[in-house]
């Protein structure tokens, strides 16, 4: 798609920038988040995982900067077509990174619980299923900064590998709590890191999908989202 | 393809269409006004023309009753079709369909007379009623219809040209709709109207849609998406997109539509 | 620039100030320039409203004397058998009232010159009014002659040398005897706006005059109105746009600029010479004046049909109306006002025309008022000229009160346009 030219009104072109530009950092925060919280995790760096914890409070900002920012785009300057359907995008996605903010925060909480166990059986799997993610969430950000639907279009492709893995690491884990009822409480936590992991997974696909639409002004294909395939709900 | 009339999938050229143009030119002496227009006004829509000033799009509305036939130099190719009769058939008595296909102009036109007088007008001469009785319930009737009753009920006797625009241009509409028309032209119809005037006479359309088959040009994009449920794009005489109006203003296909919809006309 | 606070100007430096300065006494200049114009074209108008007036009022007053009439059958030659009403009116208007005057003007003033040679008329038609003062004396008011209408309004120089003063010192002696024994009094001069023209000063009137006017611009309305509404509407609705109507419309603007002398040889050729109508008849000057009057009516129609607001005309036409409608039930409402005073206009200036008439032969001498448009008649402005070139010297004051009367009417006429207009545009 041709890269759109610009406003008459050239202060529209300076907003949507602008706009563009704190997704686009809140989207950098949030993936060193995930990437700071997988590296505390495996490291047991508990003075990483606080800072994680701590940093998240900018995403936190920034989503209510893009709020407000967006609203304000649209009763200023009442957007359409490709416009309006970026500023929305932009709304929608500063919620998802807000969200991918928080599962990082997640993980980095449950470092403290885990280093306490000996357990340690899961790292290589949850470190490899962090790359994916993080890659995932990297090209969703960089379909978004580029405008670019044919990478929006492979990050939505992807989610099934992931969720493929998470599927495979998930048995392992309650093999291994079938096993050994001493580890149900670690386990339990790496559960529930691999869940973050593979919502946010979700959440990447989520912004792919939202960076398709307000390039193209289409939908991807519905596609059935990984989620708990399991049908297990567990009490934590 | 930036020339190409684009529409959209939900717009069928359907049978059952109100009028229907096919191939429409008008020139203005050498100069060509409206290229090869091709569109279908169906009744149960009110249909908008946007576009920028000098696209053509008020000289083609003014195509639909013939309103071009006053400027000497204007002359118009194509057919249009009301009810599947060719409208610039010499059969076609002219008078006749400017009754059929109403009028309401930018410009607030009350006639200089009474707000009685006003909508009496057209039906008199058109021998609509004959007794006094039969026309005070057309002009309680239309004026009602124009959601104008309950302000000038009790003076009626007044002069149009004394009341607010917004007033006014609510009168010309009940003027149009007091020969009971079957199309209902509008020409910028709020040009000249506050914002509160002009939500009024939204307000009115929006009430209107159904009974009439409703064709309004107008400047302000919004305006187009707020009371129209079909859109036409029109740029330097030709029509660029036709299509339902949710799709032309969330996702328009043609280029130049989009970046006239978005402020980026270059 | 604004925004880089680099602005150099010092909108409070003295050149700057000096500018302001001399633009304030530049247009105060040019506001005192105005007012002044202003005041020398008031000044003109007001110097020749005195003239005219000062000069004219005198007109509308006479001298008339006190005559003790004895109504004698036997001077009159009336026969007292003529007993029949109608017999007796027959012979009342026959009777010879001069011998009656002059006689009892001899024996009261000692000089029958002193009464108007004209002055039995009025005698006599008070009589037929009243047949039954016949053998009765009565003391009546008579007309006096010029030289005691100058005596009375005391024009006559007293200090010039008798013989140069226009009045012989008899005549003067006279008039101080009547004036002393109240015999001699100034009243209106009723008959200045009763009668038509005389060759005596102190009996010629305006009427007929102002009658003759009426029924020319009457005529002239008559034709030109209409003429020139329709021309107007056709030229405005309905011509085409091509070389005909382009030379049509030159033409009729310069028809409207062609000296009214011109228009005058055009009714001497076509209606007496071509047509050979009746000369002098109010018909003939009508017609003439119609023509020159058209082309101020079908511009000023035109304008005013211009300056309708098309947005009614296209408010009628999408509802239906038809190209007659349009034009009767919108157009020409609205343009009325304008129509008018184009009319008003066009009819103002024939009314005041005299160069035409005097080629048509409206110039004639007419003591009568006509009674149709066919008949002999002349006009106020015409009047006027005529009265410029008599030696008498009390026409001097009736061509002011003629101008004065011939104002008045265009006065009204300019009233009646300013009513009419304001009427037709008030109505929404």
């Amino acid at each position: 798609m041709a890269p759109p030219n610009a406003h008459i009104v050239k202060s529209f072109d300076d907003d949507l920038r602008a706009l563009r530009s704190i997704i686009g950092e809140m989207g950098g925060l949030a993936r060193s988040g995930l990437d700071r919280s997988i590296q505390s995790l495996l490291s047991f760096d508990m003075e990483l995982a606080e800072r994680v914890i701590a940093d998240d409070r900018r995403i936190d900002d920034l989503e209510m900067e893009v709020e407000a920012f967006a609203i304000s785009i649209i009763a200023r300057r009442a957007p359409m077509a490709q416009d309006l359907r970026e500023v929305i995008a932009a709304l929608k996605i500063g919620a998802l990174i807000e969200r991918i903010g928080d599962y990082g925060k997640n993980i980095s909480k449950r470092v403290a619980s885990i280093s306490d166990s000996k357990y340690r059986g899961a790292g290589s799997g949850v470190e490899r299923m962090g790359q994916m993610v993080s890659e995932q969430v990297d090209d969703a950000m960089r379909a978004f900064l580029d405008r670019d639907p044919y990478l929006a279009r492979a990050v939505n492709d992807q989610d099934e590998a992931i969720d493929d893995f998470y599927e495979s690491l998930f048995q392992t884990l309650l093999g291994e709590i079938a096993e050994d009822s001493e580890l149900t409480a670690p386990a339990t936590h790496y559960i529930f890191i691999i869940k973050n992991l593979e919502r946010i997974g979700d959440h990447a696909t989520n912004i792919a999908e939202m960076v398709h639409y307000s390039a193209t002004g289409e939908y991807l294909e519905a596609r059935a989202k990984g989620g708990d395939a399991t049908g297990l709900t567990l009490p934590l | 393809m930036p020339d190409a009339t684009v529409v959209h999938d939900e717009v069928v050229m359907a049978d059952g269409a109100k009028m229907t143009a096919r191939d429409v030119d008008v020139f203005y002496g050498e100069k060509q006004a409206v290229d090869k227009v091709s569109i279908d006004v169906d009744s149960h829509y009110v249909t908008a023309f946007i576009g920028p000033s000098g696209c053509g799009k008020s000289t083609f509305l003014r195509c639909f009753n013939r309103m071009n036939d006053t400027i000497d130099i204007a002359r118009v190719g194509g057919r249009i079709e009301l009810d599947g009769k060719d409208i610039y058939d010499p059969k076609m008595d002219v008078v006749q369909l400017r009754a059929r296909v109403g009028m309401v102009f930018q410009k607030p036109n009350p006639f200089p007379k009474s707000i009685y007088e006003n909508i009496a007008y057209g039906p008199r001469i058109h021998g609509l009623a004959s007794a006094k009785a039969d026309m005070d319930e057309i002009v309680e009737r239309s004026l009602t219809r124009a959601g104008l009753w309950n302000e000038v009920k009790d003076r009626l006797d007044e002069s149009g040209t004394a009341m607010s625009g917004g007033q006014q241009q609510r009168l010309c509409i009940a003027r149009a709709i007091a020969v009971d028309p079957e199309v209902i032209l509008m020409d910028e119809p709020c040009s000249a109207l506050d914002p509160i005037a002009t939500a009024r006479i939204e307000e009115l359309i929006d009430d209107l849609r159904g009974n009439y088959a409703i064709v309004i040009v107008t400047h302000n994009m919004q305006q187009a998406a707020r009371v129209s449920q079909r859109t036409a794009f029109f740029h330097l005489g030709n029509l660029v997109e036709y299509g339902g109006t949710e799709a032309i203003f969330t996702n328009p296909r043609a280029d130049r539509t989009r970046d006239y919809i978005t402020g980026r006309f270059g | 620039m604004s925004q880089s606070g680099t602005r150099k100007l010092d909108w409070q430096s003295k050149e700057m100030q000096a500018r302001v300065r001399r633009r304030y006494v530049r247009e105060r200049r040019f506001r005192r320039v105005g007012l002044g114009a202003v005041i020398i074209a008031a000044s003109f108008l007001a110097f020749l409203l005195f003239t005219i007036t000062s000069n004219g009022i005198g007109g509308f007053r006479r001298a008339e004397l006190a005559l003790d009439l004895n109504y004698d059958p036997a001077i009159l030659g009336i026969q007292a058998s003529d007993s029949s009403e109608e017999a007796a009116a027959t012979a009342v208007s026959r009777a010879d009232f001069r011998p009656l005057l002059a006689s009892a003007a001899q024996a009261q003033l000692g000089d029958s010159s002193l009464v108007s040679e004209g002055a039995w008329l009025a005698v006599r038609d008070q009589v037929v009014e009243d047949p039954s003062l016949i053998g009765t004396t009565q003391r009546v008011w008579v007309v006096g002659a010029p030289n005691m209408d100058i005596l009375a309004k005391g024009q006559v120089d007293f200090d010039l040398a008798p013989d140069r003063r226009g009045v012989s010192t008899a005549t003067v002696a006279a008039y101080r005897t009547l004036r002393e024994e109240g015999r001699i009094r100034l009243a209106f001069n009723s008959g200045f706006l009763t009668q038509a023209d005389s060759t005596n000063s102190e009996l010629a009137g305006i009427w007929g005059a102002l009658i003759g006017s009426i029924l020319t611009m009457a005529i002239t309305l008559g034709i030109s109105f209409p003429l020139g509404v329709m021309t107007a509407v056709y030229l405005e609705e309905y011509a085409p746009k091509n070389k005909l109507t382009d030379i049509i419309e030159v033409s009729i603007n310069n028809l409207a600029a062609v000296p009214s002398i011109i228009f005058g040889l055009l009714g001497l050729a076509v209606f007496l010479n071509t047509f050979g109508m009746q000369r002098s008849a109010p018909v003939v000057g009508g017609l003439t004046l119609a023509l020159m009057t058209l082309p101020v009516i079908v511009i000023s129609s035109r304008v005013a049909l211009k300056s309708v607001p098309p947005s009614i005309r296209d408010a009628a036409l999408g509802i239906g109306a038809s190209r007659l409608q349009v034009i009767l039930h919108h157009l020409i409402p609205v343009a009325l006002p304008g129509i008018l005073t184009g009319t008003i206009i066009g009819l103002s200036r024939a009314l005041g025309e005299t160069a035409p008439l005097l080629l048509i032969g409206m110039r004639a001498f007419v003591s009568d008022v006509p009674e149709g448009v066919t008949e002999p008649a002349t006009v106020l402005p015409v009047q006027i000229f005529l009265w410029s070139d008599e030696v008498g010297r009390g026409f001097v004051e009736k061509t002011s009160a003629a101008i004065m009367v011939l104002l008045t009417v265009l006065l009204s006429m300019n009233a009646v346009a300013i009513y009419l207009r304001n009427k037709f545009e008030r109505r929404w």
